[in-house]
């Protein structure tokens, strides 16, 4: 039991080390490959440790509870073909590793390659020990995201950034299918648990959405190892560097769709559709991969159509469904791992020593690196078939499997063996002018640029390859004492009670897949020494096909798909914001209208207008108002904005005494204060806005701005008789349920101490959505702050205000009067009432915030309370006056009051209750009698403070737009600027108080905070 | 009482979403605005509309079905706050993007 943990260890290793490794220093090789070896090698150990559990058919199990609810929990599971494949994954990444130290360049960034590697190999591991289906979804989607950044390494290689594009949109899009197949095998099997999936393979055949879920899976599983019409972006991965190629693009990844359809062969394969589906796709790739590998002269691109010709191979096999095939899948894609990752590194060694992987170029090598020459001698011949090595096993079971197939047709039966025989003598065919072209002939032109010859590299790097063909050689020559044991596990765990019996002997005697291996291997060898020097000049590719080109297709689509998206947005799309939004609220209306024609225009009769209460004639008349004041608004905002202001204002009046009419005190009151702010807000902006001229209009234009009207009037007029309706309708109907209502009505002062419900219930019950509303709040706040730093008024606005210029001509034409004096005095009473008031008004602040809990009242009220306070003062005494004799910080008010309400929230925990819970209790006084002593008052007082921090940010640091001046102003006209005096009328002191409009603020706040914290006003402390 | 609160709840919406479609930025500013007021009153009606039974508990224990529903209110409350706030972003928008565009239509740019 203990040692279950090893499983997700297994997966988690390999991530932690490739974040660790993303963090190393850039050219720290060393470390770095030791870190990612040590990483391996232990994940490795871990499967080993786990083998005796599952080599006696068991299943190990690991599950972390997540979203059990849905059934989505984090399961790893290993058995016998999981344990078979990570093995591969982790071995040979552990040469992979090996490999790539020596063959990185120092150049290269090695961290960012060893972080990706590792985290790919976390993601195979992932995918192979998943035991719910949608946790391997997203390992196989990241195993497509690692591959993306690997192959698009070299990221200054424009061929490395198309191939890495082009792999992540086919093998990601076929993730996605694999996400909705999966999605489909939950809905017929009820789970995502793999072992409940794999048991009910009747049931999902039967289903009549069997198809629908194959052909989605296979999309995944085909689009992950190229088959056929997919395998287009394999060879345009072959960019990547070669230690990539031969891991994942023929070794691990590609692998992964086999391994899906090994995985989920019990259950879906035994079908006609699956046959059909499956063997020709397995069978189409294979011959047309083993053709075109022919014809390539890279060497990567050789066998990287090898790797497709390969994958299609075990596709077929699997396809044919018999038990045998999958014998022969299984054991076939260890082979093939083999002998194509030490042929990869064995090409990136060539392409390392001389510079070159054309195999016109290359020629002779095996003079200068006859040990690479032997080992890759070797493995091509696993690679051709030849006997006593592992790929010639694994063939002659395929062969012998061909054979004993009987088809669904009889010709299919009949011409299999042909079409593999075929295949056979193509892999004889390149892997013969593989090693022929490379290795032997005259010895190869110096190649310019390189300054050593070609020889063999040093002893480390050629132990991956030498342990990957001494592997090939034992598993050929003695399969039964070596990979046999394994095989037998990994075919027991998908097969069971089925596992068939089969013999792994090299000497089956003289039988038919003998005589195909013979024959192939024959036509394989003549067809090279006939067609050697034609495929050589051949530089149009492959004959027949070679106009057809699949990358090239694919890359022509997406084209085509942007520009038939960039038409259609071309012809149906619009900049112009007013058409969406014209477009938009219509069918708001529309979808709106069709709801309300199903649920019965018939109601509507005079009955139903008449069931409300009879209306008091002074609402009617208060409404009257309200509505004259908005249409009135409509009418006159264009040109006159203040009027419209005014006007609004009216009908946010009406809007508050409405509240106040229908029991809502405490809306009335919020009401009230927010309209006076807001429209004293508003009223600042006017100074900023342009001046509106009547334009002439021609008649077309004039036609257009009627019928453009007309829509608009009737859109509008459909809305407001729609939201009328509706909000009658709503109003007149009973009520069908009062448990919330009720609940806050009964517990609110039992439970939180508080009379008022509408407080509690802000501050209390749902405390944490007022969190949420007032940290909005204090962000709006923030960026009304953070735009307005950069502003920068538009050049007409920049002129002194009318009222200023009328008030300083008045003063410049009296000799008593100096200029400006008017404009200093002119608020004199206003400013001595407003100064009397200020204290008036602070206490009026915390009269509303104190008794908020049991009375109308509460933080939202008193904030904006307070901010009228400062307002006022604000436009009496002008920004300077104000920030001189004040330590006006909302940015800090806005922290400190987030802070409070955060921490009354963690409070909480400190005495075990979740967050925000609350607590109360009456403080007993001798003077005061009982006072309520709610936690919940502290974070009314946080809500205050933001309160206040908020609105009074927006008002001033809109307010100081006025005494800046834009520099160039500044520079051109310095000495005019000493007579532009400023909206604020008070002299300017020393230093300059813009703490929040200038940019080098900082320095002069805290100047001047210390200026000022010897004189604190008492309402300062008031308000903290 | 309820038809005339909803035809002044259907007159607000109405101007507020006329003003909504115009092109130039305070246009849309006070039409939302509007649209705000109509909103809540709306939100707040569908408590329902009652007289002189403010959600404020007294001490003679009470039938709580005396009392008008709280829930609509406190969502209205915040709902009011949260929209002086958003006037302010957007006036603030208003005036950054007329700076920079030197135009208050709201494409950016004069049609």
């Amino acid at each position: 039991m203990t040692k279950d943990i090893l499983l997700p260890m297994m997966v988690i290793l390999p991530f932690i080390g490739s974040f660790i490794i993303s963090f190393m220093p850039r050219h720290d090789r060393n470390s770095t490959y030791l870190l990612a070896f040590i990483i391996a090698l232990s994940s490795l150990a871990c499967a080993i440790l786990l083998l005796p559990q599952v080599a006696d058919g068991g299943v190990v199990r690991y599950g972390i509870e997540w979203i059990p609810s849905i059934g989505m929990n984090l399961t790893f599971r290993m058995d016998g073909l999981a344990f078979a494949f990570s093995a591969l994954v982790l071995g040979i990444g552990l040469l992979i590793i090996l490999y790539a130290h020596y063959y990185m360049s120092p150049k290269d960034p090695v961290p960012r390659f060893f972080s990706y590697l590792l985290g790919f190999m976390g993601a195979m591991i992932g995918v192979v020990l998943s035991g719910n289906l949608i946790q391997l979804v997203i390992f196989w989607e990241l195993t497509s995201i690692f591959s993306f950044l690997l192959i698009g390494y070299w990221h200054h290689n424009a061929n490395a950034r198309d191939g890495a594009r082009m792999a992540l949109i086919v093998t990601a899009a076929g993730g996605l299918c694999l996400l909705v197949g999966v999605l489909m095998l939950r809905h017929i099997t009820g789970s995502f648990d793999l072992d409940v999936v794999l048991a009910s393979g009747d049931l999902i055949r039967a289903h009549p959405l069997y198809e629908a879920t194959l052909i989605l899976i296979l999309l995944a599983a085909f689009t992950k190892s190229a088959q056929f019409p997919f395998f287009f972006w394999l060879p345009r991965a072959m960019a990547a560097p070669t230690p990539v190629s031969a891991y994942l693009h023929s070794a691990t990844m590609v692998k992964v769709g086999i391994f899906l359809l090994i995985r989920l062969w019990p259950v879906l394969s035994g079908t006609e559709i699956w046959v059909i589906l499956v063997a020709n796709a397995g069978l189409i790739t294979m011959l047309l991969g083993a053709y075109l590998a022919i014809f390539q002269h890279d060497l990567k691109g050789l066998l990287a159509y090898s790797t497709i010709s390969h994958l299609g191979l075990i596709t077929l096999l699997l396809g044919l469904g018999s038990p045998h095939a999958l014998v022969a899948a299984i054991f076939h894609t260890l082979n093939h791992a083999t002998f194509k990752a030490s042929l990869f590194m064995a090409a990136g060694i060539i392409d390392h020593e001389t510079g070159t992987r054309d195999m016109r170029k290359l020629s002779g090598l095996y003079r200068v690196m006859p040990q690479t020459a032997r080992l890759a001698m070797v493995a091509a011949a696993a690679m051709a078939g030849v006997p006593l090595l592992n790929g010639f096993i694994s063939k002659e079971m395929f062969f012998a499997e061909t054979i004993e197939y009987t088809g669904i047709t009889e010709f299919g039966g009949f011409i299999l063996p042909f079409f593999a025989t075929l295949a056979g003598s193509f892999a004889v065919l390149y892997s013969l002018r593989f090693i022929d072209q490379t290795f032997f002939g005259p010895p190869m032109k110096e190649q310019e640029g390189k300054e050593h010859s070609p020889h063999d590299p040093v002893r480390w790097m050629r132990l991956p390859i030498e342990l990957l063909v001494l592997a090939c050689l034992i598993v050929g020559i003695f399969p039964e004492k070596t990979i046999g044991p394994f095989l037998k596990i990994a075919v027991d765990s998908v097969l069971h009670e089925d596992a068939p019996y089969y013999s792994l002997a090299v000497w089956h005697g003289f039988n038919y897949a003998l005589m195909m291996s013979i024959v192939a291997m024959c036509a394989g060898i003549i067809m090279y020494l006939l067609f050697k020097y034609k495929i050589d000049k051949n530089v149009k590719g492959a004959p027949l096909i070679y106009r057809v080109k699949g990358w090239q297709m694919f890359e022509a689509s997406l084209a085509l798909t942007t520009i038939i998206a960039q038409w259609i947005e071309r012809q149906l799309g619009t900049r112009r914001l007013q058409v969406q939004l014209r477009l938009i609220m219509a069918t708001v209306l529309l979808a709106g209208f069709f709801i309300i024609a199903g649920r019965g225009l018939g109601m509507m009769n005079a009955d139903f207008f008449l069931r409300g209460s009879p209306p008091d004639p002074a609402f009617i008349i208060l409404w009257i108002i309200g509505c004259a004041c908005a249409i009135g608004a409509t009418i006159q905002v264009k040109y006159h904005r203040f009027v419209a202001l005014i006007l609004i204002g009216g009908a946010g009046l009406v809007s508050c005494l409405t509240f106040a009419w229908f029991s809502a005190p405490d809306l009335a009151i919020t009401q009230l204060l927010v309209e006076i702010v807001a429209t004293v807000l508003l009223i600042l902006g006017l100074r900023w806005l342009p001046q509106r001229k009547t334009k002439t209009m021609t008649s077309m234009r004039l036609l257009r701005m009627v019928l453009r009207r007309g829509t608009d009037i009737t859109l509008s007029v459909c809305a407001g008789l729609g939201m009328a309706l509706l909000s009658y309708t709503v109003m007149v109907s009973s009520k069908q349920n009062h448990d919330v209502s009720d609940y806050y009505l009964t517990n609110a002062y039992i439970e939180a101490g508080g009379r008022n419900v509408v407080n509690v219930l802000l501050v209390d019950f749902r405390a944490f959505d007022t969190l949420g509303e007032i940290t909005v709040l204090g962000i709006v706040g923030m960026t009304v702050f953070a735009l307005l730093r950069r502003f920068r008024p538009a050049a007409e606005s920049l002129a002194q205000p009318d009222q200023q210029r009328i008030q300083n001509a008045y003063d410049d034409k009296r000799t008593d009067r100096e200029v400006g004096a008017t404009l200093h005095d002119y608020l004199l009473v206003p400013r001595l009432v407003i100064q009397w008031f200020f204290p008036v008004i602070i206490v009026l602040a915390i009269w509303l915030f104190l008794r908020g809990h049991d009375n109308p009242g509460g933080g939202f009220a008193a904030g904006i309370a307070m901010t009228i306070a400062f307002v006022l003062l604000y436009i009496a005494f002008g920004v300077r006056w104000v920030e001189t004799k004040l330590t006006v910080l909302p940015l800090y008010w806005i922290g400190t009051g987030l802070m409070i309400a955060t921490l009354t929230g963690i409070g909480s925990w400190i005495f075990g209750f979740p967050f925000l819970s609350s607590y109360f209790a009456y403080l007993d006084t001798q003077s005061l009698g009982k006072i309520p002593m709610a936690s919940a008052l502290l974070f009314d007082l946080g809500v205050f403070i933001l309160v206040v921090g908020a609105s009074t940010l927006m008002l001033i640091a809109i307010a100081h737009q006025s005494i800046r001046k834009p520099r160039v102003i500044q520079a051109s006209a310095a000495e005019e600027d000493a007579m532009d005096s400023d909206a604020a009328p008070a002299p300017a002191p020393e230093p300059e108080p813009e703490q929040l409009a200038s940019e080098d603020g900082d320095a002069a706040e805290t100047a001047e905070s210390d200026q000022l914290k010897s004189e604190k006003t008492p309402q300062k402390e008031g308000e903290s | 009482m309820e038809l005339t609160l909803a035809i002044g709840i259907g007159v607000l919406t109405a101007s507020g979403f006329w003003l909504v479609l115009r092109s130039r930025t305070f246009q849309v500013i006070m039409g939302l605005s509007l649209l705000a007021y109509a909103v809540n009153l709306f939100i707040f009606s569908m408590g329902r509309l009652t007289i002189g039974a403010a959600p404020i508990l007294s001490d003679t224990a009470e039938d709580i079905s005396h009392y008008t529903d709280p829930v609509p209110q406190a969502l209205v409350l915040t709902a009011i706050v949260i929209g002086f706030a958003m006037t302010a972003l957007l006036l603030v928008l208003l005036l950054a993007a007329r700076g920079l565009s030197g135009t208050d239509h709201v494409d950016g740019q004069e049609p």
